[in-house]
């Protein structure tokens, strides 16, 4: 009798009680004193909704996207349509202008049922949408930001997806070496050279490019443009890759594109410091997103698996209840609590204001291991079941390898920890 | 001159706080009552009554003059009204009861809803509830409350249309035949079925929103309706276990099998 509900909205795991001790009933974010997983009434709420919507609307599709290699396009829809793209941003320009909290909670969510869905909105919301609301003038933010919003339930919702495109053949980890020209022509600037590795790039409206107008100046020269993709931007080649297969990864050229001058974001050769910023330090949202990414594909590969440990019966009992299987899951359960805590932390802290870099650095680098290992175990914990494709856990497996490598690899998170450390102790 | 009430509609829709569907529900040791120390929602029949109110305005624009929503719980039942907000509801009303307070029954719902309404500073045209909670499946609510009224009442539907002009409204029922159309005249009360519509799901910027509406707070003694209950719940016990069944031979042993048991006079 309660399919359709049943179809419309979901749980993905069996939710622990919470006692009436826990619950807040303010509506602001909780201030002192209050344990790292607490939550607002309002991004408890939010959390809700998110975990539906990606249980009812992306659950079903998963297995076909990444099977194509495709993201469907009703997914990119719903997500805007839900206001899950526009989480910071103001809401007198169309967005919901809700807590970076909010932002880790929906990476998170969406990641327990598609990783690729989840890097998706948090490139777009982390990268783009920082980028636009941080350096760009009134104008650009009037101008670009409604748009990335856009969150109307309506039949003409044309949606404009972001890109970050920084990385090149040549310049990844060393990403100031990057090799993309802009000349002055007039009222514009030609932009030559080609990105690689760019996610979101076969379906994004908006790019966030960053070239160099004066090589002389070495990285001072780097310049962040925003470009349109009808200004003529190339996508070419099509990543085909290991896992996250329904995010598009391609190569973008880009051959004498015209950008008009008012397009460059926050001021020429600023272009290295909003680079290093976001990524690294003062706004750096995108490593706890992708913290937040690993968290919710570890804690998706346990909710797969453990469940059924309960249920396939060996020598008489549910295989879970082995000691050697239970330890191990109470191992696996350990080491994601930890990983989740580091990124609650990271991103409270960056919303109060505090420095947060380490943490961040953290909190990516620790979410990416675990995420490795829980979702290898959780194909182990499955047996045979585990290896096929057809339960998904593979999947996340498969996905989580990327968390080691992108938005900064393992060994530069480490590097920005070691300086913390060597700053304070030396 | 304000145009007549006909012209412009004032939407009730009460919402349950209950045990989410998705819990698995255990007995309590006691057998008088189940765990109740797990996720709660909103009752699915009434998240689609929400829905309903929401699209009739999306439908007949500014007529919709008011959607008004509507729940009688403990403190915490304040967020199921704030989830209505979020899907589109204008105003919540809020009926406090004490947090260790017995479960309140449809009669005394029934009459704190009329109570409600007649304290409205302007009438109501439109109620739109659920046909049932999915904690008791009581389903008497609103029969109940169009009794006590003397509205009209649609109950099970699955379409509705309203003819805000002449005060009107065309009803799609699902009956156990199949399906029933009846006119109703205004003011009228409608149940909600499963296939009225599917709820939306609350956006990020809508609940932002919701936190800004307002919220009426009020005690059953306010409203002058007595929720002591009236029926006593002797025994809660967990359904019979599953036995397995046999296997017959032939055509004739299972015919037969069933006549023993009653099941086929032939």
């Amino acid at each position: 009798m309660y399919h359709r509900v049943a179809a419309f909205r979901g749980l993905l795991f069996t939710r622990r009680a919470l006692a009436p001790s826990t619950r807040l009933f303010s509506s602001s974010r909780p201030t002192f004193l209050n344990s790292l997983d607490t939550l607002s009434d309002d991004e408890e709420m939010f959390r809700d909704s998110v975990r539906r919507f990606a249980k009812d609307v992306v659950a079903p599709k998963v297995r076909e996207m990444d099977e194509n290699e495709m993201m469907d396009p009703t997914i990119i829809k719903g997500l805007f349509e839900q206001g899950l793209m526009g989480i910071e941003i103001p809401s007198e320009l169309g967005g919901a202008e809700s807590s970076f909290t909010s932002a880790v909670l929906t990476i998170e969510e969406l990641a327990k049922i598609d990783p690729s869905v989840s890097v998706m909105c948090d490139v777009h919301n982390t990268l783009v949408n920082t980028v636009v609301r941080k350096y760009g003038t009134k104008e650009q933010r009037e101008k670009y930001l409604p748009l990335l919003a856009q969150s109307k339930r309506s039949e003409l919702l044309v949606v404009q997806l972001g890109s970050f495109c920084l990385s090149e053949a040549a310049s990844g980890s060393d990403a100031f070496a990057l090799q993309t020209r802009a000349k002055k022509e007039g009222n514009n600037w030609i932009i030559n050279g080609s990105k690689m590795w760019i996610t979101n790039s076969y379906e994004a409206d908006i790019f966030l490019i960053f070239a160099n107008i004066d090589p002389s100046k070495g990285y001072k020269g780097i310049t962040c443009f925003l470009a349109t993709r009808d200004m003529g931007i190339q996508i070419s080649k099509k990543e085909e890759k290991l896992g996250i297969r329904a995010s598009s990864t391609c190569t973008l050229n880009f051959d004498d594109l015209k950008v008009p001058e008012e397009n460059v974001i926050g001021g020429e050769g600023k272009g290295y410091k909003i680079a290093i910023e976001i990524l690294n330090e003062a706004t750096s949202s995108g490593r706890i997103g992708i913290a937040a990414q690993m968290v919710g594909l570890a804690q998706g590969a346990f909710d797969k698996a453990v469940p059924y440990t309960y249920q396939r019966h060996q020598f008489g009992q549910p295989v879970g209840t082995f000691q050697g299987m239970a330890f191990s899951i109470a191992q696996a359960a350990t080491d994601l609590e930890a990983a989740r805590l580091l990124t609650y932390n990271a991103a409270r802290r960056r919303d109060e204001g505090k420095s947060f870099t380490k943490e961040a650095a953290m909190a990516k680098y620790y979410a990416s291991v675990v995420a490795q290992k829980v979702s290898g175990q959780a194909i182990e914990w499955a047996g045979g079941v585990g290896f096929t494709r057809e339960t998904g856990i593979e999947k996340f497996w498969r996905d989580s390898k990327i968390g080691a490598i992108y938005e900064g690899t393992s060994n530069i998170q480490l590097q920005t920890i070691a300086k913390f450390i060597q700053k304070e102790y030396s | 001159m304000r145009p007549t009430s006909a012209r412009f509609l004032n939407v009730l829709v009460p919402v349950k706080r209950c045990v989410d569907y998705a819990v698995k529900i255990r007995v309590n040791p006691d057998q008088k009552g189940i765990d109740l120390n797990v996720k709660h929602s909103m009752n699915p029949f009434d998240e689609i009554a929400v829905e309903e109110a929401v699209r009739l305005r999306e439908k007949l624009k500014d007529a919709v003059k008011s959607i008004k929503v509507l729940t009688v719980g403990p403190p915490k039942a304040a967020e199921t009204l704030r989830t209505a907000l979020a899907m589109g509801a204008d105003s919540g009303i809020h009926i406090e009861l004490p947090e260790t307070a017995p479960a309140p029954e449809p009669l005394s719902i029934a009459k704190l809803i009329k109570a409600s309404i007649e304290k409205q500073s302007e009438p109501v045209d439109l109620v739109i509830m659920g046909k049932q909670a999915i904690d008791d499946d009581a389903g008497q609510t609103g029969q109940m409350l169009a009794g006590l009224l003397g509205w009209s009442q649609a109950t099970f539907a699955s379409k509705v249309e309203v003819d805000e002009a002449n005060k009107l409204a065309h009803v799609t029922r699902e009956i156990d035949g199949g399906l029933e159309e009846v006119k109703c005249k205004l003011p009228l009360v409608v149940t909600t079925d499963l296939r009225l519509n599917e709820p939306r799901y609350a956006s990020l910027p809508n609940i932002m929103k919701a936190k800004k509406k307002p919220i009426e707070k009020f005690k059953p003694s306010d409203l002058g309706v007595d929720v002591t209950p009236i029926l006593e719940t002797i025994k809660i016990s967990e359904p019979q276990k599953r036995v397995g069944g046999t296997k017959v031979g032939s055509v004739d042993e299972l015919v037969a099998k069933l006549k023993a048991a009653g099941i086929t006079a032939v």
